[in-house]
């Protein structure tokens, strides 16, 4: 029988964060961190979902899980410090408390995309997100038809999950296609912007599911490449990244049109958003 | 042995060419193998060729005093190299260093501009097949210059 998703019970009080120990943190790139967290309950969640994190006596903010789906007991999140709460999550070392909330939103359409070729393209952090999805279709690859991922970062020194990456590319039946915006004479990857390598991948237009993650001009720029590759608009997915504050839909602050990221996404399918994405003022 | 002529029907540039196009191209043209470390041009020289990549890679360079080269594209099997020879004083603004074997069809880029000026229906068919890659790096490009793996974008 193929392999599916349980859906996640919902949260009997969503606000209240719960107490969580960080027993794993990994330096992934000058700044990126990885860490893992052991939570009181088991966590079941879809890949793409999030969490709230809050750095005590700092703030909360909205992290993707950037771990296996089948593997809730741990909860792996990845995080690029940028502001004051991920500044002070990155200074977190094993053993050190942090407080958790969620899994929210709606993840990747694992499910839905069984039978098809599946493509995941990632730009920058934006391939944390996309990992738990990579790791289901990985452990269920027979589900799947063609796989291929298409990561985007500035520099090699900015590759995120580099070991992983090394063994992906040796993974029989899974196209892996790196570029970098630039690079040293060392690097004899592909350089260049990632969207024009979806040229080199091969997939069926017509059966196949598209996921994105990554900066939104990307977001963009992938979603319309794909469409003019013949892959139709309901079958792009897109994660979305907004001012999540309370994650349940109450707050308002990440509204976007008619939706709620935290809600309602932050994985949406494309045809749903794209007029959104047009409008300068959301 | 394949004639130069059918090493350039299996590239996508000749998709659509008809026959006596690309045998009147054919006649600008070489094939090369070319090793790792070569140089196709470097930056500032003469740009009298283009490349159509069968096999392999090339990184297009520029050298920063100090820091040494960046790469800033790397042109793969199935695309073009080189747009210099296009457009006065056909002269390389970057330098183009071979990353792997790679086997290429080099053109004469005076032999093609003469042939291009002598029958502009070559020359529209030349257009047709450098515009679409050159536009498409020049938006990719932008992409690139806008910074967009940076942490303000991301």
């Amino acid at each position: 029988m193929p392999p599916t998703l349980k859906a996640c019970a919902p949260l009997p009080y969503p606000m209240a964060p719960s107490m969580t120990r960080v027993t794993r943190f990994i330096r992934e790139s000058a700044e990126v961190f990885t860490f893992d967290l052991a939570p009181e309950r088991v966590t079941p969640f879809t890949p793409g979902q999030f969490n709230m994190l809050y750095a005590f006596g700092v703030g909360e903010i909205p992290i993707s899980i950037s771990g296996a789906a089948d593997a809730p007991d741990r909860l792996t999140h990845t995080i690029r410090a940028v502001g004051p709460v991920s500044a002070a999550l990155g200074r977190l070392k094993a053993g050190d408390q942090v407080g958790l909330r969620g899994p929210f939103g709606v993840g990747w359409p694992v499910e839905e995309a069984k039978g098809f070729d599946v493509l995941l393209i990632g730009g920058g952090i934006g391939l944390a997100p996309l990992r738990p999805a990579i790791y289901w279709l990985l452990r269920h690859r027979a589900a799947y038809g063609r796989v291929g991922v298409l990561y985007g970062a500035r520099t090699p020194d900015d590759l995120i999950f580099v070991s992983e990456l090394e063994e992906w590319r040796k993974t029989p039946d899974f196209q892996l296609r790196v570029a970098v915006e630039r690079a040293g004479p060392d690097w004899t990857g592909d350089v260049g912007y990632v969207t024009p390598l979806l040229s080199k991948l091969r997939y069926d237009p017509a059966d196949a599911i598209a996921m994105i993650c990554g900066p939104e001009v990307m977001i963009r720029a992938t979603a319309l490449a794909l469409e003019d590759a013949g892959i139709a608009d309901s079958r792009i997915f897109v994660s979305m990244e907004r001012n999540m504050k309370c994650a349940i839909g109450h707050c308002g602050h990440c509204q976007f049109g008619p939706l709620f990221i935290c809600k309602d996404g932050p994985v949406h399918r494309y045809d749903r958003v794209r007029d959104l994405l047009a409008y300068r003022e959301l | 042995m394949k004639d130069i002529a059918d090493l350039l029907r299996h590239h996508p540039f000749a998709e659509g060419l008809d026959e006596e196009t690309l045998a009147l191209i054919a006649g600008c043209a070489k094939n090369v193998v070319l090793q790792p470390g070569d140089y196709l041009h470097r930056e500032g020289a003469a740009a009298d060729s283009f490349y159509l990549v069968r096999h392999g890679a090339v990184a297009l360079e520029t050298f920063v005093p100090g820091r040494g080269a960046f790469t800033f594209l790397t042109v793969k099997s199935g695309e073009i190299l080189g747009a210099d020879w296009l457009i006065p004083p056909y002269r390389s603004s970057f330098d183009a260093r071979v990353v792997e074997l790679t086997r290429a069809i080099s053109f004469d880029g005076k032999c093609l501009r003469g042939k291009c000026e002598a029958d502009p229906r070559v020359g529209y068919e030349m257009m047709k097949r450098f515009i679409p890659p050159l536009v498409k790096r020049l938006q990719s490009a932008r992409m690139q210059a806008l910074g967009m793996y940076d942490a303000a974008n991301a």
